[in-house]
């Protein structure tokens, strides 16, 4: 058994309370929601809090909503919830795709949104969805809120803009329409983080690309984007060519690593061929819905 | 052989629901770390972070000021007691802690016992090791190069990082059939490292008495006799002070068979405290310091005419045998059963070579559900014999039916002097064609392969060799592999049967029951089998190479019959008859021509214990032993049909179908067999396409959790299709042969031929295992990976 070292542990009654405490621990104080990144890291002891704050118990974080113009997300959605969400899925299939390959039934049961985009692995699924999607979040400390675009938020492997006194508390989707969106992900096993992750979102416009949106996981793409590929779609025709284009672009828009999971040449065909994969299908159900 | 006759229901083989599934499935198992002792302290073992470094000084004062610490156990301190360094299993020596150098990632180092295992974790971090960093040895293949680090300076005038040279079979007859050949294929593979990864990790309590001067050991043993026995070798302690108790074994494979430092250092942490201590590793600790498996880079080379009869095959190994040669195998075998490799085929020569080699990594080579190295036998002439089909253009099942042994061979010697026991081996591999519908799928593929789609089929056929082994060829640091059995049947007739083996999840408890009851026919339900506690059962080397069944199953049959023969002598004075007028029926003797006029198995056991007068010379009771030594191994066999599907875009492979044919004999169990075949298919899948322990330059271990380490789940396999032959051993009491082991030795190879098979529109050759999604995508570019190194 991996124990961890020894820790204080708190447990949160409400958002304001949470953020009280952070603030009281000061920065040797963790969050700790779903624990599955947080408990194995600790385990290994490569993080050591002083203090855990367990923010379980704040159901106020813990909804799913669409007003006219944007998907709300609280932090503590599981990805279980999110999955199988009627309403997130309704506006983007892509949340299903994603996290039916997320981990295993028992991680997503209890982890979260705000874990996932806060724990800033290179490889975290959902931070390439929210990243195609060009969703925003929600930060809450002492001062309020303040909202950050997606595409501002990771500064860098395992670190976000989220300060130690602060919460996610809410991640913001804006809802548009004629959009198809869909995520490819291949993995050496199920259940295994991936080697090479895509999602894809397209909104066509009389049969051009009005906007588009190219999300990237475990190549290390800037703020899990790429950037240059959507651009080079935006007010095409989404013809085989077009898309082939784009997907040689996305694979040239991202520093992939050799690792066990594969070498930087094999990452790089898999982002052209997910992206190939991704783009069509997105645009296919851009095609149907605009119908 | 088995008796066919009818017999009541509940009785001998058949599909019993297994015994210990009562409390394993309502959680109440009792493994290591559920037993606290009371007054139990716990250690923790302080381990390497270097594959090869020198020690200059540790100072353990800050963990030992820890206000929850008992002892700090060093090198040094083993040193003074001529504990240091304790003989490994393969005329080797190994370090219980490192003196002068770390030999491998995760090496123990110190040892901490505290009040509990929180704090002896934290104090782990007050210990200060002052490390000079040496040049490590990752590459097998240039360990022996002249300017290589020499691992092994404690060897007096060690200058290299050789272990040792052996060969098998007649090489100038082989290089005779290669010159003769029309044709001569040549493949290197690797065989790559791999982990048995028990869900239950390795541990041990140890208890010693301070007023009776008795230790008992609790350890997740395989073997607790042979534990007993080396303890009292190694470490002067008298035998009979000493209690080995193997609680539930939560699955070896290999893993529990030998002697760890961890256990070593519980032992002189009790004798130090005079306290019970408790060590269990974690997982990490597990996947990378305890006894890999494989290991084995392989030059294969086969001779054949032009029309497909093969002549000879040769196959050189570089065995990596990491830090301490500490295989566990019989001792006159360095390579294991490795040399059985010419397979199931009729053919003129064969020879094989290997040379061992020390790396700066974890110690071990056999383990794994190998049959003592089989599986890199069976996978060597699998991928030469698909390697030849594919050179040759034949396909590879017709290739292989043309040369398989035939049923009037056997009992058949083999090139390399094994004798097969029994085969039937056509009509197992027929079989396996019909069930998967053979001819269909070839004409699927090439409707596939048209539109661009990739799909692979992959036969292996393998011939086991399990059940070590017969004393005179047979021997673990000198003891010979002879199991003891005991059975005592109690007045009112119900049995209690002693077994020397041990279950780590096979279903012991149930089968030795069943063998019981099959030969005296007193029913399953009432046939106790206590195992695991060395104090309360007869001697016998343990389980493991899928010798349990072949051995202590032998031993289980013959002591029944002797209690059979026993109770016909007593039925006889009961009835007044001559013994020569009794006939069996399954639990009863009867009067021959009278059935009316018998005695049951129960009437005869109270008897026995009774005033009843019995014939002259007999003393009461209704026991019987027996200490088996095979006469030789048992060779089961199957036939393995794999297909597959391969994502040409990403590479990704997916197992579609699984067909396999077992024949290991009747089966005392079929629905445990089936289990047993289940899990090891899966195990091969696994290996296949997913497992492995890399490292990389500076020697860190790339597989150290399982994360990194991939076991396949049920995503990954298919809905296995079984079928069945019966060829029963001809030596074996019941005609058993044990199966253990015989899916995870013949599954990789069809999975690893089939991928191969579905590449062979790219001109793909051979690709090493684990065939992932970046290795079948390089692999497709012509460029495929080495599995042992980090990729680049
Ligand atoms: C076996 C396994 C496989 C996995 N596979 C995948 C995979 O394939 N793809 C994938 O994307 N993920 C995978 N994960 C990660 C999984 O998605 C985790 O659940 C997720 O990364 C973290 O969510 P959590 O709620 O468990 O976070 P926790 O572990 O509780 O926290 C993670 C970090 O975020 C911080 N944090 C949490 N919530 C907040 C908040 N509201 N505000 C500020 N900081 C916060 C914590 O302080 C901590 O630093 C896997 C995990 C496991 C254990």
């Amino acid at each position: 058994m991996q124990v961890p070292a020894p820790i204080a542990y708190e447990r949160a009654t409400s958002l304001s309370n949470a953020i009280e405490l952070l603030s009281r621990h000061g920065p040797e104080s963790r969050i700790i929601a779903g624990g599955h990144s947080l408990l194995p890291m600790m385990k290994l002891r490569l993080a050591r809090p002083e203090v855990v704050i367990d923010i379980n118990d704040l159901a106020e974080l813990d909804y799913i909503r669409a007003n006219s113009d944007h998907l709300q997300i609280g932090a503590m959605v599981r990805h279980a919830s999110l999955m199988n969400s009627d309403i997130a899925n309704r506006y983007f299939p892509i949340f299903r795709e994603a996290e039916t390959v997320i981990a295993d039934p028992i991680v997503r049961n209890r982890g979260t949104v705000g874990g996932s985009l806060c724990q800033a692995d290179p490889a975290e699924d959902l931070a390439a969805v929210f990243a195609a999607l060009k969703a925003s979040v929600v930060i809450t400390g002492n001062n309020g809120s303040r909202t950050v675009p997606i595409s501002s938020f990771h500064i860098g492997p395992y670190m976000t803009v989220v300060e130690p006194d602060e919460l996610l508390t809410e991640v913001i989707v804006p809802l548009r329409t004629h959009v198809g969106s869909a995520y490819e992900k291949v993995e050496r096993r199920a259940g295994d983080w991936g080697i090479a992750s895509v999602g894809a979102m397209i909104v066509l416009n009389s049969g051009q690309i009005s906007e588009a949106g190219i999300g990237l996981a475990a190549v290390r793409a800037d703020h899990f984007r790429a950037v240059e590929a959507e651009s080079f779609l935006l007010g095409k025709q989404p013809t085989a060519d077009v898309i082939a284009q784009a997907a040689l672009i996305a694979s040239e828009n991202c520093q992939p690593v050799a690792d066990q999971r594969g070498p930087e040449d094999y990452k790089r065909h898999l982002v052209k061929e997910l992206t190939t994969r991704a783009l069509n299908r997105a645009i296919d159900k851009a095609r149907e819905e605009g119908t | 052989m088995t008796d066919l006759q009818t017999k009541p229901e509940g009785v001998g083989f058949g599909r019993v629901s297994r015994k210990e599934d009562a409390r394993f499935v309502r959680g109440k198992g009792n493994y290591l770390d559920d037993i606290a002792l009371p007054n139990m302290l716990y250690g923790a073992v302080l381990r390497s972070p270097y594959a090869h470094a020198r020690i200059k000084s540790i100072d353990t004062a800050a963990a030992q000021a820890h206000p929850k610490v008992k002892a700090v156990i060093t090198g040094q301190i083993l040193e003074s007691l001529n504990l240091a360094w304790i003989p490994s299993l393969s005329h080797d020596v190994i370090a219980v802690l490192a003196t002068d150098k770390v030999r491998y990632q995760g090496q123990e180092v110190a040892f901490v016992i505290a009040e509990d295992r929180y704090s002896a974790r934290d104090a782990l971090e007050l210990i200060d090791v002052d490390y000079e960093l040496l040049p490590p040895v990752v590459d097998a293949k240039r360990a022996l190069d002249p300017d290589a680090p020499v691992i092994r300076d404690d060897i007096e005038g060690k200058k290299d990082n050789y272990i040792f040279d052996w060969g098998s079979g007649n090489e100038e007859a082989t290089e005779a059939a290669f010159k003769k050949a029309d044709i001569v294929v040549e493949q290197e593979m690797l065989y790559p490292r791999v982990h048995p990864a028990p869900m239950e990790t390795c541990g041990a309590i140890a208890d010693m008495d301070p007023i009776s001067g008795k230790l008992t050991i609790y350890c997740t043993t395989q073997a607790p006799h042979a534990h007993r026995t080396l303890y009292a070798l190694v470490a002067g302690l008298p035998e009979h002070k000493l209690r080995v108790i193997s609680p539930d074994i939560g699955g070896g494979f290999g893993n529990k068979v030998g002697i760890y430092p961890g256990y070593v250092l519980a032992v002189v942490g009790s004798i130090v405290t005079k306290r019970p201590v408790k060590w269990m590793e974690d997982r990490s600790e597990n996947l990378m310091s305890t006894s890999f498996a494989r290991d084995y880079h392989m030059k294969g080379k086969i001779a054949a005419t032009k029309d497909g009869k093969i002549l000879g095959l040769r196959v050189d190994v570089l065995a990596d045998h990491g830090a301490f040669n500490n295989t566990a195998q019989p001792s006159k075998f360095p390579a294991g059963f490795f040399h059985v490799f010419s397979g199931s085929y009729d053919l003129e020569a064969a020879y094989c070579s290997v040379r061992g080699v020390y790396t700066n990594k974890a110690p071990g080579g056999v383990a794994y559900a190998c049959s003592f190295r089989v599986t890199e036998a069976v996978y060597a002439v699998e991928r030469m014999v698909d390697r030849l089909a594919l050179e040759l253009d034949i396909d590879p099942a017709e290739l292989r039916m043309k040369n398989l042994l035939k049923p009037e061979q056997f009992p058949y010697t083999s090139p390399t002097g094994w004798e097969y026991d029994s085969g039937e081996y056509p009509r197992a591999l027929e079989l396996a064609m019909k069930i998967s519908g053979y001819q269909e799928l070839r004409k699927e593929q090439a409707e596939k392969r048209r539109r661009g789609e990739l799909m692979g089929i992959g036969i292996s056929f393998f011939t086991e060799t399990v059940g070590a082994g017969p004393k005179k060829h047979m021997d673990i640091l000198g003891l010979g592999m002879a199991d003891g059995c005991e059975v005592r049947v109690h007045p009112t007739g119900k049995a209690v049967v002693r077994l020397s083996v041990q279950t780590q999840g096979q279903g012991h408890e149930t089968t030795f029951a069943q063998i019981v009851s099959e030969v005296t026919g007193i029913p399953v339900a009432d046939v106790e089998v206590v195992h695991g506690d060395t104090d309360n059962t007869p001697f016998g080397l343990g389980t493991y190479g899928s010798r349990s069944t072949p051995v202590s199953g032998a031993a289980a049959a013959v002591a029944s019959k002797r209690i059979v023969e026993k109770a016909k002598l007593i039925a006889a004075a009961m009835l007044e008859c001559s013994p020569d007028d009794l006939e069996w029926e399954s639990g009863r003797w009867h009067i021959k021509g009278d059935p009316t006029a018998g005695k049951t198995i129960s009437e005869i056991a109270f008897a026995a214990h009774s005033t009843q007068e019995l014939p002259q010379g007999m003393e009461g009771h209704l026991d019987a032993s027996c200490v088996y030594d095979p006469p030789n191994l048992t060779f089961p066999f199957g036939a393995y049909i794999c297909v597959v599907d391969v994502d040409p875009g990403t590479g990704k492979v997916t197992v579609r179908r699984f067909i396999a044919v077992d024949d290991c004999g009747p089966r005392i169990n079929p629905m445990i067999v089936e289990g047993q075949i289940h899990g090891g298919l899966a195990d091969g899948v696994g290996m296949a396409l997913m497992e492995q322990i890399a490292f990389d330059e500076d020697g860190n271990c790339l597989g150290g959790s399982l994360m990194d380490y991939l076991l396949p789940t049920a995503l990954e396999c298919p809905s296995w299709e079984t079928g069945e032959t019966v060829t029963p051993s001809p030596h074996h009491p019941l005609g058993l042969k044990g199966v253990g082991e015989s899916a995870t030795v013949g599954s990789p190879p069809a999975v690893v031929n089939a991928v191969l098979d579905a590449l062979k529109p790219f001109g793909v050759k051979h690709a090493d295992m684990p065939l992932t999604p970046a290795q079948v995508w390089r692999a497709m570019q012509g460029r495929p990976m080495r599995t042992d190194l980090a990729i680049q």
